[in-house]
């Protein structure tokens, strides 16, 4: 209970600065909360949790960060959430993000930017900013959030916080507002490994919804928290380390392997020959993705419908355009493009290729090791402002992350240190399908020699 | 390959977007700029690369989906039309077709 009023009172306070909620529900919380105290002992019992604001919580808004949703009330709880309530967890309020999760800089949302708890001049990373933004400045101890590109990974990396992006079909898409459904998956933020396994015990798991969740068992993730890394090996793709990463970046996360190597893991070389397409395969694909799953917000089952618009394919074409906003429409024209006739083959066809390449590489190169390292975001946070005109500036954020949504496997970041400008800076670990217990037990080992202890001048 | 203000037009009304005149402005320099960018895939030789549909684990693809055909409960008519703009009658309405 204190701990829900806790949280509830620090969003309230620090949302004028962070922008971080778009809605939080002060009352509902407080009910549930009193509620769990008496008759659950589930094992998030009275935890505080935070919601990326296009999960559907029944009772609360999803709006997606779109004028298109606006103030959207879902008639059905997303399967995680289910599954977190039935576990005893308080959802307090649902956070902020780029529309429809489009965005590597939560700039794209119709409600705002999350400001950075570290430097509020900065972006908090995207497009799950709201969420890492409300976990870094301690407003709550853990949040979900979505991850088709990196959308967990790297608002992690730049609010100093963890973020797991799961195998692809280890939880539940149900209640999730699609993107881009071959590549989204719902991931977790916390600042202790610890808490990401306990949370993702609790949500992952098949489910009849959603026909892409896989049958495989799930673990005890609390349970692989041994820090005994003996035996382990990380692989280290040093051709990653080059063109267009920061400095102070690469400083810091070559630092992380030489812990690594201290506490017995062996270190090896590692090539991805293909990572380098990554981001053209990603941006043919999420796109094409999009512009199909995005039709459905046309005014009329839901949602914004645009005025004065007397004729049907009118009232679809204005509601769209004045729903959406710049990034999702040119999100939507790319995908429509290389779908569009004459151009399949040439875009779509041949990104799906490059795509199963991708994949071999992690194939292959988890055949000689268990994890591989490498930054999660080439620099820490930017300023907000700085990238907004160069959509493809903006694209290339995602060059470490996205490859892991291409192949499905799963990847976390882990703070790692401050820049010199007192910016967090993380490391992503990518390993085989369904290698969580052993990804949170490397992020484990690696905050017991290395405890990321320092907290943001924003903070609860 | 430049795509001019006529192609953005052309994608424009098969997306359902009725782009504004600085949009169709905008659009075509920087969906230029991109497709650009991703025709470096064209680097790479792909013949007899099978094309990776979906994003399923071996996992998954053995994962057994289908279930029995019964009977079960759906939304309803009342929440079905709770958060339409314009519900009518137990229906939704929507402007004129023809």
């Amino acid at each position: 209970m204190k701990d829900v009023e806790f949280s509830i009172d620090a969003a309230e306070r620090l949302n004028e600065t962070l922008n971080a909620f778009l809605e939080i529900d002060r009352e509902g919380a407080l009910r549930r909360a009193a509620e769990i105290e008496k008759e659950n002992s589930g094992a998030l019992a009275g935890v505080p949790i935070a919601i990326k604001d296009n999960i559907c919580v029944r009772g609360m808004q999803t709006s997606c960060g779109s004028k298109i949703l606006g103030h959207f009330h879902p008639p059905y709880n997303a399967t995680v959430i289910e599954r977190l309530n039935k576990a005893g967890a308080v959802v307090v309020g649902k956070t902020n993000c780029d529309e429809f999760a489009m965005g590597s800089s939560n700039e794209n949302s119709a409600f705002g930017p999350v400001r950075n708890p570290w430097d509020t001049t900065r972006v908090s990373g995207g497009s799950s900013g709201g969420s890492a933004a409300a976990v870094a400045a301690g407003i709550v101890p853990v949040a979900l959030g979505s991850d088709t590109g990196g959308s967990v990974r790297q608002p992690a990396s730049l609010c100093g916080v963890l973020g797991l992006k799961p195998t692809y079909g280890r939880n539940s898409r149900y209640g999730l507002v699609a993107f881009a459904s071959s590549l989204d998956q719902i991931g977790v933020f916390a600042r202790r490994a610890e808490d990401v396994a306990r949370v993702l015990g609790v949500i992952a798991g098949r489910d009849p919804h959603d026909a892409t969740t896989a049958n495989v068992p799930v673990p005890d993730y609390t349970a692989s928290l041994t820090g005994d890394l003996k035996g382990a090996r990380i692989g280290f793709p040093r051709a990653l380390f080059v063109e267009g990463l920061d400095d102070e970046v690469k400083k810091s996360v070559e630092s992380v392997v030489d812990v690594y190597r201290e506490l017995g893991a062996e270190i090896v070389d590692v090539e991805l020959p293909h990572a380098g397409y990554a981001i053209a395969v990603y941006y043919i694909i999420a796109t094409a993705e999009a512009s199909s799953n995005l039709a459905r917000f046309d005014g009329v089952r839901y949602g914004f419908r645009a005025e004065e618009a007397p004729e049907l394919r009118q009232m679809y074409r204005k509601t769209r355009e004045e729903g959406f906003g710049p990034e999702v429409k040119r999100r939507i024209m790319l995908g429509t493009y290389v779908l569009s006739a004459g151009y399949y083959d040439a875009y779509y066809r041949k990104a799906q290729q490059v795509r199963t390449l991708i994949k071999n590489d992690f194939l292959n190169a988890f055949e000689t090791c268990d994890a591989i390292i490498t930054p999660t975001s080439p620099t820490p946070a930017f300023a907000v402002g700085e990238k907004v005109g160069d959509p493809l500036a903006m694209y290339l954020n995602d060059i470490y992350t996205v490859t892991a949504n291409l192949a499905g496997v799963p990847g976390i970041s882990v703070p790692c240190g401050l820049s010199p400008e007192r910016l967090p800076i993380g490391y992503q670990l990518l390993g085989p399908y369904w290698s969580e217990p052993m990804l949170l037990n490397l992020a484990h080992a690696y905050e017991e020699v290395r405890p990321f202890t320092e907290r943001p001048p924003i903070s609860a | 390959m430049p795509i001019n203000q006529a192609d953005i037009e052309k994608v424009a009304h098969l997306a359902h977007l009725e782009l504004a005149e600085e949009e169709l402005k905008t659009f075509g320099p920087q969906i230029t700029e991109i497709i650009a960018y991703i025709e470096q895939l064209n680097e790479l030789d792909t013949t007899n690369v099978e094309p990776a549909i979906g994003g399923l684990t071996p996992e998954g693809e053995k994962t057994e989906t289908s279930h029995n055909d019964e009977v079960a409960g759906s939304l309803g008519q009342k929440l079905a039309l709770e958060e339409a703009p314009d519900p009518a009658a137990g229906h939704f309405r929507v402007p004129k077709v023809l």
